[in-house]
């Protein structure tokens, strides 16, 4: 099963590298990471992908917990909750007719051209990985220059939410 | 009072009440060991390799329940330190590793004698720091004690750059008394509710079983175990690192269980029908193979790390808590309500588990012409009534004197179960020693092992710490010896100790006294003469039977019903 664990940690100097060193040390999956500042300067805000049995996620999140900097922690997957992530995709758009044809997905996936030159265009998309994978797929005729995404975040609905 | 980070590194440690420091040192530490030559309250001891440094501080933590202390330069100090937060990781030892840096400003630059070591210790410590402002440089180390010694002890490594101790700049110091941090707050206290389901089921226990470890030795439980096995009746068994915390001579007692423990623990493990596991942490030398542990119980597991928890065995109902705590909570409830038990039922466990004893597991030949390691254990048991402190290396000699030395007090059994150091036993002892001055303290060993840290005989000459050394003899890594036997064919790759030193010789060169002692009928004599020696280090070098194996055994892999027996005697 895939869980999306949200994590507040301290934001001391090393932390990320306890909880990236935990997961090579004891084996466990990361599908992805991202971290970042909160409005709250001294915590950090980190969301983690893995996949693993209940056995093992379980053991995930103890361990996590067990990190003296990790301050609070979740596994939002075990609600309702709202998952985003963000791509930018550079193609190719070199003739009218791919210009027209790129602007046209980017549209029906809401997605938003940010970056016109000469021979490229640079669409900017978020939602959630499935969607991200199927604008890719939908875009296979063009030419794919480079992609990157921001890895999952997520937030929980209603009033559960994370906070010290 | 002003104060250099130097300076108040050592004052910290005298107001947070310690005593001792074992180091060793080096370029980025000279700040710190000049405001140790300028004062006289925390004695320093020089050890020769900075892992007997960090085994002396775990030793020293190990018989005292207070956290040890080392101190380490940058680059090859903190490298050889490693080994021995390792071990104190795996076993839950609260310790304070302080290890120099180079400057701040040079940190990432690869100069001299720079290693990371926060990087480096990260996955063997509880947690570590860098102090890189002397401003943060009390708050630090009072979080660093804070963390050793409370939830599930461990180690923890405070990396200090040269500048941060530098001499010339001087700021306020007040010892902080208390401190709090809201991303670690232990649970002591055991979920009432979970108290309660755990009664119930013990109550309804039919063959019950308590199987208890390290933990309660570390939660300093001893007393609240004694009483809660003794209330009900129940069989008990220890892991290695749960001996002493339940008297070993007591009829309840079954013995260590696991890989090489009695038939009878691993027989009523494999039988009972209620588990009780406290402080104890499922590992595989007691479990076996995991699909055939327990197979009919229903499992309470007491543990202050809900980690330990379900982590290689599933368990019915945990309680995460302090063990003395929980204990006493259960304690409380058992004395308010009569005892439900089936007693007949429990008659008939205990007339099972006293057929299982018969077996003899323990059975050794006694007529030998040579001498038997099990031998010397005993006689070491019966000369110091039981009750000296006993380090041990690793290998069959520490399985041997978990199996014959029976302890009747906690912090007595002092060994490295977990990461399986050898050298652990020696810079063990003289920090037992130091904790214990006057106390008879035996470090049992191996000819193979003692030579991992026998430099450390120079530092017990210098502080006069009488420790005696039982050296186990049998020319070979004994436990690589019989894993070959049994499961290579007898090809005995690279485990015989064809080259050893004149032990005697060395005891001697190092200012020590030397026995030799290759007669069964010596024994008990030479240990009484090294004994009686008070004042001084005896290093006696028994030569025990080389071909002398550790029984019973299970094999890796196999269940804890699986056991081998010595080859002599016959399953009851
Ligand atoms: C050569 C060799 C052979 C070995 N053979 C055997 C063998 O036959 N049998 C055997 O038992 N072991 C054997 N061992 C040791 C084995 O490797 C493990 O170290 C040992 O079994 C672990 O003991 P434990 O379960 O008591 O856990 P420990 O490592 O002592 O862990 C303590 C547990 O208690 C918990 N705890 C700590 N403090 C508290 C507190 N205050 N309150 C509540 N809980 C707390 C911790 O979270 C942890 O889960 C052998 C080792 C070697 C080197
Ligand atoms: C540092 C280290 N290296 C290797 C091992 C693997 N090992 C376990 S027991 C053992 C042999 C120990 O021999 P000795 O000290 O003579 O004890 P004996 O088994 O003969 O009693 C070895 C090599 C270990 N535990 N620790
Ligand atoms: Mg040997």
């Amino acid at each position: 099963m895939r869980h999306i664990i949200s994590l507040l940690m301290e934001n001391e100097a090393g932390a990320l590298s306890r909880v990236a060193g935990l997961f090579s040390a004891r084996g466990y999956n990361i599908e992805s990471l991202t971290v970042a500042p909160t409005e709250d300067s001294t915590l950090s805000r980190m969301t983690l992908v893995t996949i693993g049995s209940d056995e093992i996620v379980e053991q995930i999140t103890k361990q996590l917990n067990k990190l003296i900097d990790i301050v609070k922690l979740a596994d939002i997957t075990e609600g309702e909750h709202l998952e985003r992530e963000l791509m930018l995709l550079k193609v190719l758009a070199n003739t009218a007719e791919q210009r027209e044809e790129v602007k046209r997905m980017t549209d029906i996936f809401r997605g938003r051209v940010i970056d016109v030159m000469d021979a490229t265009f640079t669409i900017e998309i978020t939602g959630n990985g499935h969607k991200l994978d199927a604008f890719i797929e939908a875009m296979r005729q063009s030419d794919i220059i480079e992609t990157v995404r921001s890895g999952a975040t997520g937030i929980s609905r209603g009033s559960k939410c994370l906070h010290v | 009072m002003e104060l250099s980070g130097a300076e108040i590194v050592v004052q910290f440690l005298k107001d947070e009440g310690v005593e001792h420091v074992f180091g060793y040192p080096g370029g980025a530490v000279l700040h710190i060991y000049d405001a140790i030559f300028r004062q006289e309250d925390v004695k320093h001891i020089l050890v020769r390799h900075e892992q007997g440094a960090v085994h002396a501080a775990d030793g020293y933590a190990r018989a005292t329940g207070k956290p040890g202390v080392a101190l380490v330069t940058s680059g090859p100090g903190a490298t050889n330190a490693i080994t021995g937060i390792a071990t104190a990781y795996m076993d839950s030892i609260p310790l304070i590793v302080l290890s120099g840096q180079v400057q701040s400003a040079f940190i990432g630059s690869d100069a001299f004698q720079e290693v990371d070591a926060v990087g480096i210790s990260r996955p063997c410590v509880k947690h570590n720091f860098l102090v890189k402002d002397v401003h943060d440089l009390v708050s630090t180390l009072k979080k660093a004690f804070y963390v050793a010694t409370t939830g599930r002890p461990g180690p923890v490594l405070i990396d200090i750059p040269k500048d941060t101790t530098d001499i010339a700049i001087k700021i306020p110091y007040v010892f902080p008394h208390h401190i709090s941090m809201r991303s670690y707050n232990p649970t002591v206290k055991g979920h009432s509710g979970q108290v309660k389901r755990a009664l119930d089921l013990l109550a309804s226990a039919r063959r019950p079983m308590l199987y208890t470890g390290g933990g309660v030795i570390l939660s300093n439980a001893s007393a609240e175990l004694t009483e809660f096995t003794q209330v009900l009746g129940y069989p008990i068994t220890n892991t290695l690192m749960g001996l002493g915390s339940y008297p070993g001579r007591d009829k309840q007692f079954v013995g260590m269980l696991g890989m090489h423990g009695t038939y009878e623990a691993n027989m009523a493990m494999h039988e009972c029908d209620v588990l009780v596991a406290i402080g104890a942490r499922f590992d595989d030398r007691v479990t076996g193979d995991v699909e055939q542990f327990c197979p009919n119980a229903k499992i309470i597991h007491i543990d202050i790390d809900p980690a330990s928890i379900s982590k290689t065995v599933r368990v019915d109902v945990p309680i995460v808590g302090d063990i003395k705590a929980v204990l006493t909570d259960m304690l409380k409830e058992l004395k308010g309500v009569k005892k439900q038990n089936d007693s007949k039922a429990l008659e008939n466990w205990w007339k099972q588990i006293d057929k299982w004893r018969t077996a003899d597991c323990l059975r050794y030949d006694r007529n030998s012409a040579l001498i038997k390691p099990q031998f010397v254990i005993e006689k070491l048991c019966e000369v110091t009534n039981g009750d000296a402190f006993v380090t041990s290396d690793v290998g069959q000699h520490q399985m041997f004197a978990a199996q014959f030395y029976h302890f009747n007090k906690p912090r007595r059994w002092i060994n490295s179960g977990g990461l399986g150091t050898m050298g652990f036993g020696l810079p063990a002892a003289l920090g037992v020693q130091m904790a214990h001055p006057g106390a008879p303290v035996a470090c049992i060993t191996g000819e193979s092992s003692i030579q991992m840290c026998i430099q450390e005989l120079a530092t017990a000459k210098q502080y006069d710490l009488p420790v005696k050394v039982i050296n186990l003899n049998n020319s070979y890594m004994g436990m690589v010896r019989q894993w070959q036997e049994f499961f290579y064919d007898k090809r005995y790759s690279q485990s015989h100790m064809a080259v050893q030193p004149d032990f005697v010789k060395l005891a001697e060169a190092y200012g020590h006294v030397g026995m030799h002692i290759d007669k069964p009928a010596d024994v008990e004599g030479a240990l009484k003469e090294a004994f009686a020696m008070k004042d001084r280090l005896v290093f006696l070098d028994f030569v025990t039977d080389e071909k002398e194996n550790v029984y019973p055994m299970i094999a890796a892999g196999k269940g804890q019903h699986e056991m081998h027996m010595a080859p002599e005697w016959e399953l009851i």
